[in-house]
């Protein structure tokens, strides 16, 4: 594991959040180390995606500070990384591979700039990477599920931040991009930067992750996964829903959380 | 907005029908009415299908197109007779009257009462033959076609009746503000009652006061019927919108603030069991903190601290807060649901 | 070749075509940014609700003076969106019935607020109602300058803001990740939106306005996979159809302009839909074709 720095990458302190009076988050304490890769997980409702755009301030908190690297996200826009839920957007929208992962140099361009040779270069460079060059200019609703994915994935390298904070990007991706996104995220964290991820699969957490926390509206435990991943944390995030109890913590196939039945 | 479309859209059929009978009372007029809405909905669904077109791109697609063909139509071949491009829009309900119904040589009363007497009855008649059908086919779609009810056919027949019921209405209110009386008593309604069978006699009703007061105020004021009934939709919706109790706009605002104080409350008695016999808890419960950590202003923390003291939640010691027993309680309950 | 020779030379049709050719272009260009967002039917509900504006500022303002007009149509129209987006936020009705709801109220209105007038004996409000199905002939040449300006500012803004239209459209998540306010560039778009269909209403008229804003704007969407070429083509098709509707409805009696333009329009799209190359259904079913006999 990298060496953690004496800054913390990410300080939420009685984080509240609630849509109309009716909370998904509360009272959540959390505070993610730099160079980590942490998995976010819990059921359905537990207010997982909640928790990234609150971090983002894309929701407003009721209640509640967040501090990106000790800083106020405001002032820290520019060195976190967002990658949203693939369902979160048209993809039958008039554009192209190489297009979308420019998007990500847009936040340093400011109002009026266009993007030029070198944003076209660093987007093309990223592309290299997570082996989609020669789909650079494939309208994107051509793609497969694992190719868009990678696709958002590069705008959010593209932007060269400290920290990532990613939806669910391993929804709906087949194991080969399974296995090359999370050799993506392990360089990122080689490098020394901080990666939270939205995860489903719980049987993957300890294989990919070094870090996780358990959230079920507030938090119920968050650390490296060697202390947190216990039978007794699964317990009380996931209540009686989980599938298996008796060998959970081995890497049974079967070991997957059945969806809550009431999402909030 | 399918009505809205609907409207607008049969509109050809309506002209075709007339220039080929020359008769504007013609049952015919109604079956192609009937028709050209289920086209429309053919087209919108079909454009849909191919999925080079978002849904509600394709609805704004094809109405118009057959509306222009219908204005089009009429400005050709049917400019000076009795069908005028104004009156399709607008309606003029003022002459109902004098459009009677003759058997035999006997006066029988307007012709628009028993037209939409006719439309009523027929709609009634179809409510109650598939009540239950047409509830779950709206309610639960995928549910409805896997027990074999035909949603998709349930949705054309729904959708010719409104073609059928709008040229009924075209006479009385035109094709625009007939969207009004379609829309705006069920919307009206939806704030009071949440069974079906409630609703659509809530609905029913308002329509009938919509009709009744708008009437009352063209008038009044001397003004169109049509645009008068519209006004009084709205009206009454704006009503329901704004003064339904417990949907309403007055009511939900009068809720959330004291539910801001309530919720306040419970955060705070969250939060301090979170923090409750940990090491941290010198530093975490204090007032000051709240400030710092909620990301409260000053008042707002004192003034929560003191509706939190009030009603036994905290207790204080100087600066230091810690719950009592009923807020310990309440925390644990908020915590667990 | 006789009506290329009156438009060079006659200067009324030169005025109406060109009246018509830059309101086909603006409302193509915004029509494509309304289509991708969702909001095609919007258009219809605000260009309804601009009536009940156009009937208060000629009551009120006593003339008939474009802007003055213009102005009032413009403010009933963004009331009307204003609120439409209180009514989807604070009930469970669903946009769509919002949407008919507000259209058809506004324009009830209008419509009362109109016959309250024409009733009125010393009224000379004649001419109120073209702006139901509008009337290009009646386009002034101060008309063709107030719609070349505000398409000249469609343009700078659309141009100066190109990737922040693009993002906020594509992904206002991400948008606002990044730090864009994207509140505003939405209230920016919707409002250059209103501003194109207050300006259309006389010419396309109040029922018929939303389909010059979504028929170019689909029609465009068939050709192409980039949004610059997609505004691009709009904006073409819109011209086309309006030059050629507007013209058509003077040459020809009794052809109403606003239908025409519509039919023009609609006409492109739903060629478009059919034979544009790689997306078209024609091209679809005969690559459908090759697939199978190749297999």
């Amino acid at each position: 594991m990298t060496t953690t720095q004496p800054e913390n990458a990410i300080e939420i302190a009685d984080l509240t959040v609630a849509y109309r009076e009716r909370p998904v988050l509360w009272d959540v304490d959390l505070v993610v180390p730099r160079g980590i890769l942490m998995a976010v997980v819990g059921p359905n409702g537990a207010g997982k995606t909640t928790l990234i755009k609150a971090i983002m301030q894309l929701v407003r908190p009721a209640a509640g500070q967040v501090l990106i690297l000790g800083r106020p996200i405001r002032a820290q826009r520019r060195i976190v990384a967002y990658v949203p839920q693939r369902g979160s957007v048209d993809w039958d929208f008039p554009t192209t591979v190489l297009d979308v992962v420019t998007m990500g140099r847009y936040g340093r361009l400011g109002w009026f700039r266009s993007p030029g040779r070198s944003e076209r270069d660093a987007a093309l460079e990223t592309l290299r990477k997570v082996g989609m060059e020669e789909l650079r200019d494939r309208q994107i609703s051509q793609l497969s599920g694992g190719q868009q994915q990678r696709v958002f994935l590069a705008r959010a390298l593209v932007q060269d931040a400290e920290v990532y904070l990613m939806d669910e990007p391993f929804q709906g991706v087949d194991a080969l991009t399974e296995r090359a996104i999370v050799e993506l995220l392990r360089e990122l964290r080689a490098r020394g930067k901080t990666v939270v991820v939205v995860h489903h699969d719980l049987q993957t957490v300890p294989e990919y992750f070094d870090w996780v926390t358990l959230l079920n509206v507030r938090r119920i435990a968050s650390g490296p996964v060697a202390e947190v991943w216990t039978e007794r944390n699964l317990r009380l995030a996931y209540g009686g829903r989980m599938a298996i109890l008796a060998h959970e913590l081995a890497p049974a196939p079967q070991l997957r959380a059945s969806p809550a039945p009431d999402e909030r | 907005m399918m009505s809205d479309a609907i409207s607008h859209a049969i509109l050809p059929g309506i002209v075709v029908a007339f220039l080929l009978t020359q008769d504007l009372s013609s049952p015919l007029l109604v079956l192609a009415a009937g028709a050209t809405g289920v086209l429309t909905v053919s087209l919108v669904e079909l454009l849909g299908r191919t999925g080079l077109v978002a849904r509600d791109a394709a609805i704004g697609l094809v109405f118009p197109a057959l509306f222009s063909i219908g204005v089009v139509l009429i400005a050709r071949y049917a400019g000076d007779v009795h069908l005028d491009t104004d009156a399709v829009l607008l309606g003029e309900l003022a002459f109902a009257p004098f459009r009677r119904l003759t058997l035999l040589g006997v006066d029988l009363g307007p012709r628009s009462l028993y037209l939409m007497g006719a439309i009523l009855f027929l709609q009634i008649a179809l409510l109650l033959l598939f009540y239950k059908e047409l509830k779950l086919a709206t309610f639960d779609p995928a549910f409805a076609a896997a027990i074999g009810l035909a949603p998709a056919a349930l949705h054309y027949g729904l959708m010719a009746t409104v073609s059928v019921t709008v040229v009924g209405a075209f006479d009385a209110v035109g094709s625009v503000l007939v969207v009004a009386l379609m829309v705006a008593p069920p919307a009206a309604a939806h704030f009071f009652v949440r069974r079906l069978s409630a609703f659509l006699a809530l609905s029913a009703a308002f329509g009938i006061a919509t009709a009744v007061v708008g009437y009352a105020l063209a008038r009044a004021l001397d003004a169109s019927i049509a645009g008068s009934m519209a006004v009084s939709a709205g009206a009454i919706f704006s009503l329901a919108f704004l003064l339904a109790p417990e949907r309403g706009l007055v009511a939900a605002w009068l809720r959330r603030r004291s539910q801001r104080w309530e919720f306040a409350q419970e955060t705070l008695a969250i939060h301090l069991l979170q923090h409750r016999g940990l090491p941290e808890e010198q530093e975490e419960c204090r007032v000051a903190h709240l400030e710092q950590h909620l990301g409260w202003s000053a008042e707002r923390a004192a003034e929560v601290v003191r509706r939190a003291e009030n009603r036994g939640l905290v207790r204080r010691e100087a600066d230091l807060l810690s719950l009592s027993e009923a807020g310990v309680a309440l925390g644990k309950e908020r915590l667990s649901t | 070749m006789r009506l290329l020779e009156s438009l060079l030379f006659d200067y009324t049709l030169r005025t109406i075509a060109l009246g018509s050719l830059v309101l086909g272009a603006v409302s193509g260009v915004l029509g494509s940014f309304a289509v991708l967002r969702r909001q095609s039917l919007l258009g219809d509900t605000v260009s309804h609700a601009a009536l009940p504006g156009i009937v208060l500022a000629f009551m009120l303002g006593g003339s008939k003076a474009p802007l003055a007009l213009m102005l009032g149509a413009a403010t009933a129209g963004w009331v009307g969106t204003l609120l439409l987006l209180a009514v989807v936020r604070h009930s469970r009705l669903k946009e769509d019935s919002a949407l008919a709801l507000l259209l058809s109220v506004f324009f009830g209105l209008g419509l009362m607020l109109l016959t309250f007038l024409q009733r009125r004996p010393d009224s000379s409000q004649a001419g109120l109602d073209r702006f139901l199905f509008g009337q290009a002939a009646g386009l002034l040449a101060s008309d063709v300058i107030a719609l070349a300006a505000v398409g000249a500012l469609v343009l700078v803004l659309v141009l100066a803001l190109w990737k922040s239209f693009k993002l906020v459209t594509f992904d206002p998540g991400f948008a606002a990740s990044i730090g864009m306010r994207v509140r505003a560039l939405e209230l920016a778009i919707t409002w250059l939106m209103v501003l194109a269909i207050v300006l259309g209403l006389q010419t396309v008229g109040v029922v018929l306005m939303s389909s010059m804003l979504i028929a170019p704007a689909v029609a465009a969407r068939q050709w192409t996979d980039r949004l610059g070429r997609m505004v691009g083509l709009a904006a073409l098709f819109g011209a086309l159809a309006g030059v050629g509707g507007a013209l058509l409805s003077s040459a020809v009696e009794k052809l109403p302009a606003g239908p025409t333009i519509v039919l023009g329009a609609s006409a492109i799209a739903l060629f478009s839909v059919l034979l544009a190359p790689h997306r078209g259904l024609l091209w679809r079913r005969l690559r459908a074709r090759r697939l199978e006999v190749e297999s």
